[in-house]
């Protein structure tokens, strides 16, 4: 999809923002993408929805001055703003004014220089060092002052006699390397400050080097449970951009591995779960099914984790002549095992006291935080882009999108349980009527993208993963910005883990269920 | 049935005859305190390898099967690496405190270990208060769990080590209380004579009948619940604490809680195999003589560790099965339910005993 944008200039920026806030009823930044425009300066592009209408507005601001780029924070309309614009920051050094915590997010603090900047030189400004920088217990927070000067003023993460835990980034429950830092008062929770960036690779910035093709490599890397749709994402916007229509069957086929990679991830998110709710068995229940997606994956596109299948134009190889047995196979093996689950997990009482009425997100939250996914369904917003914007066979499959209204943990971890159940009828629909055709399109051997920017998504398994592209004509990107599933996630622990007992931090992890590989990226 | 006082009485006779009565007493000791380490070591094995059969069972695998036949050597060879693992010196924590720590937990449980009835005539440390005797030296434990949080001077051992504070003292009143029921219905708190009567007039568990099945009930919660092991192992909750109290420890310092923890959960089981299932008494049922003969031609040791390794394979079933409680869930489970359940209890079984409606 070609991203129509207006261009604001920046002191309007705020007062514009408020006013499609109020008026227009912007209440979801689908996502901020800081840029670097060479001559033109820094900017910004925010990507707005209306939850209700549906409508989209996309807004780029531009600040001219390369050497002390400025822009005004949104981080007061929008929550989720706030960890998007330190990732900005981050990379671009523009600094947003009046936003509450200017900290850098995935870099060191002593990282010198803004790595997505063009004439950024990080190898030679960042030689290896050996001392370590504790983490700082202080912000910054940049205000405009009246004669158009930065004021510096200091704002306070953790107070001196905060007894403060760290969880990761070696933590059984964290799911990765991911690091909380978190205050406690007795056993309750009085802030979660989320430290990023411990396995951050810079894809984002790799990309910007690599030829189209090459790209794809990288983005079954970032949630590793969601590498079908991650790579699906980049093809759907590289292909739109140059106009390629896939065929009928290559997009049957990436409707079942979709939804395949979804049942992998929701049983994993189940298995996980239990894991840190402390009941192993269930643990390994949902092992024991997960080896049979694996198992099929490994068959026709010949990995298991990292799958490499979807291509620009098509898919990398055929299905393997057993895929469709063996799908059938294993549509009533889930069925039982979605039973098997019930029983041991759903239905348990200690597992009902602990996810009931924990970690309530309401729905003007998850909006606000950007939470899509089953995490913004169990609050009851209709997020689903299957549904709302229905790309490749999703138009022609019935299937119910599963709400809850409650948004606590409880409702999270249904949404998953019944969504399993829904892409298992997602697939027995399709399994069938398989379209004959090529799979892949013949493409030029240099694939080059028109001039344009561009942003495409699909509903990824925990939420809308999106893939935003400038392209300046070039065989290789001039900026790719991935919308992260898992960052909204994240962000959201703050909030809904506050006042929270210790243990329940891990229920609440878990059922609003991040891949850390993917916030890093 | 075969009494093991003959070949204690022999041994003692023996020893008699050759050197004066303080130095034998002195070699017995020896020798019972080399039974007891002897026998905590070969059950630390035997437990840990069951658990991982049976865990394996419960999640569909098949447990250790790599080194020797079965998997049979695995424990040997995990142990092994233990012994020669290094015990890492921490310089913020207070070295002695935290050295101390697992002796505590290791000693509590072996005192207890030995009060354990093992056949008839063969009670390691018997006297007349030995269920109380139970009860004191097993909280000791929790001064050693305390101590390891502390010492430690980390920051989740000292949430592990308050959590398990709380949780032990706790379900140490529902522990109290059901034994209370019983040593009600024995009326003796010496647990030869508990494991004699029952030999004699049935497993306290059919005399007591209702009191008696609540209290069991009861205490296998709360047995499980003094092991620290799931569903209320929130001490070392893995998922939230790393490892909890003893996140620190390494080499053998956790070697010793490792072995505590399993054998705590053995002594949890004889404990209730003697109180309620009758220790090493054989069943019998009045009126079959035959049957009755058959039961006691089987020796009291395979009887008492039978009825122990079921209790045990119940608490592995429980552990298994139910996800991790949440501290408060865990202490209202216990004052607002238990405790007062376990004291009706106590008052119905004294109505019992009082109007003699035992069997």
């Amino acid at each position: 999809m070609v991203l129509d944008y207006q261009i604001i200039a920046p002191a309007d920026l705020h007062q514009e923002m408020l006013r499609l806030r109020a008026e227009k009823g912007m209440d979801f930044l689908v996502n901020l993408t800081g840029m670097d425009w060479g001559e033109e300066g820094f900017g910004v592009v925010y990507q707005l929805e209306s939850t209700q209408t549906g409508e989209q507005i996309n807004i780029k601001a531009i600040c001219a001055d390369r050497e002390n780029p400025t822009l005004p924070t949104v981080s007061d309309i929008w929550d989720i703003a706030n960890i998007y614009e330190r990732e900005v920051y981050d990379f671009l050094g523009i600094i947003f004014t009046g936003h509450p915590d200017m900290r850098r997010i995935y870099l060191r603090e002593d990282w010198v220089g803004y790595p997505l900047r063009k004439d950024d030189k990080p190898e030679e400004q960042n030689p290896l060092r050996m001392d370590a920088v504790p983490l700082s217990d202080e912000t910054v927070c940049y205000e405009m002052g009246e004669d158009g000067k930065l004021v510096k003023r200091k704002n306070v993460i953790f107070e001196q006699d905060d007894y403060v835990v760290n969880m990761g980034p070696q933590h059984p429950s964290t799911h990765g390397v991911l690091h909380f830092r978190v205050a406690l008062e007795g056993e309750r929770i009085k802030k979660v400050d989320p430290v990023l960036g411990y396995i951050h690779r810079g894809i984002e910035k790799m990309n910007e080097s690599m030829t189209y093709p090459q790209t794809l490599a990288l983005t079954d890397r970032m949630d590793y449970l969601g590498a079908m749709q991650n790579r699906h994402a980049l093809c759907k916007v590289i292909e739109e951009a140059m106009g390629v229509e896939v065929s009928d069957r290559v997009k049957v086929i990436r409707t079942i591995m979709d939804e395949l990679q979804r049942i992998d991830s929701h049983i994993l998110f189940f298995s996980c779960l239990c894991q840190d709710l402390g009941a192993t068995t269930a643990f390994l229940y949902g092992f024991r099914d997960r080896e049979k997606v694996l198992d099929i994956f490994e068959e026709t596109c010949g990995g298991r984790l990292i799958l490499n299948y979807n291509t620009i134009g098509g898919v990398q190889a055929d299905l393997h002549p057993n895929f469709v047995r063996r799908v059938k196979e294993f549509i009533p093996v889930m069925r039982k095992g979605l039973k098997e689950y019930n029983d041991i997990f759903t239905g348990n009482v200690i597992a009902r006291n602990r996810m009931e009425g924990v970690g309530i997100l309401t729905k003007d939250q998850v909006i606000a935080m950007g939470c899509t996914g089953g995490t913004g369904r169990a609050s009851g917003w209709h997020n689903d882009l299957r549904k709302l914007r229905p790309y490749d066979a999703y138009d022609r499959v019935d299937f119910k999108e599963i709400t809850f209204e409650k948004g606590d943990s409880f409702a999270r971890y249904m949404v998953r349980l019944l969504e399993i159940e829904e892409s298992l009828k997602i697939i027995e629909q399709l399994i069938d009527n398989i379209p004959e055709g090529s799979y892949q399109e013949k493409m030029k051997p240099i694939i080059k993208v028109p001039e344009g920017t561009y942003y495409s998504a699909v509903e990824g398994s925990r939420g809308q993963f999106g893939v935003f592209l400038e392209s300046r004509g070039d065989k290789f990107p001039y900026r790719i910005h991935y919308r992260s599933t898992g960052l909204p996630l994240v962000y959201a622990m703050d909030t809904v883990c506050r006042g929270n007992l210790i243990a329940d931090l891990v229920t609440i992890g878990g059922t609003l269920d991040y891949v850390v590989p993917d916030i890093d990226r | 049935m075969f009494d093991f006082s003959v070949i204690s009485q022999w041994l003692h006779n023996l020893l008699l005859s050759i050197v004066p009565e303080w130095a034998a007493i002195l070699i017995e000791s020896v020798l019972v305190a080399l039974v007891i380490i002897t026998l905590y070591a070969v059950f630390a094995i035997v437990l840990i390898y069951m658990e991982r059969k049976i865990c394996g069972f419960f999640q569909c695998r098949l447990g250790p099967n790599r080194v020797g036949k079965w998997g049979l050597l695995q424990v040997f060879a995990d142990v092994f690496k233990m012994l020669q693992k290094e015990i890492i010196k921490m310089r913020q924590t207070d070295r002695f405190l935290h050295d101390l720590a697992p002796f505590f937990v290791v000693t509590a449980s072996m005192l207890t270990f030995a009060c354990l009835p093992w056949n008839k005539g063969a009670h390691m440390i018997d006297f007349n208060i030995g269920i109380f005797f139970i009860l004191a030296v097993s909280s000791v434990g929790v001064v050693g769990i305390l101590l390891a949080g502390w010492g430690s001077n980390s920051k989740y051992p000292l949430i592990g080590a308050m959590r398990s504070g709380a949780q032990i003292i706790s379900y140490e009143l529902s522990i109290g209380l059901t034994m209370l029921t019983m040593i009600c219905l024995t009326g003796t708190m010496q647990i030869s004579e508990i494991v004699e009567q029952q030999a004699a007039e049935g497993w306290n568990i059919f005399r007591g009948h209702v009191p008696a099945l609540i209290a069991f009930v009861i205490y296998l919660i709360a047995g499980n619940a003094e092991c620290n092991r799931g569903p209320f192992d929130l001490p070392e909750a893995e998922s939230e604490l790393t490892a909890g109290y003893h996140t620190e420890y390494s080499g053998m310092h956790f070697g010793y809680f490792y072995l505590a923890e399993y054998l705590n959960l053995f002594i949890a089981a004889g404990i209730a195999s003697t109180i309620f299932l009758g220790g090493w008494a054989p069943l019998h049922i009045a009126g079959l003589d035959g049957f009755n003969g058959v039961m006691d031609a089987i020796p009291g040791i395979v009887w008492f560790l039978g009825k122990t390794f079921f209790v045990v394979f119940l608490f592995m079933w429980e552990r298994w099965t139910l996800p991790r409680l949440r501290i408060d869930n865990i202490l209202s489970l216990e004052w607002k339910y238990l405790m007062p359940i376990s004291m009706a209890n106590l008052v119905l079984m004294a109505l019992v005993v009082a109007f003699k409606l035992y069997l």
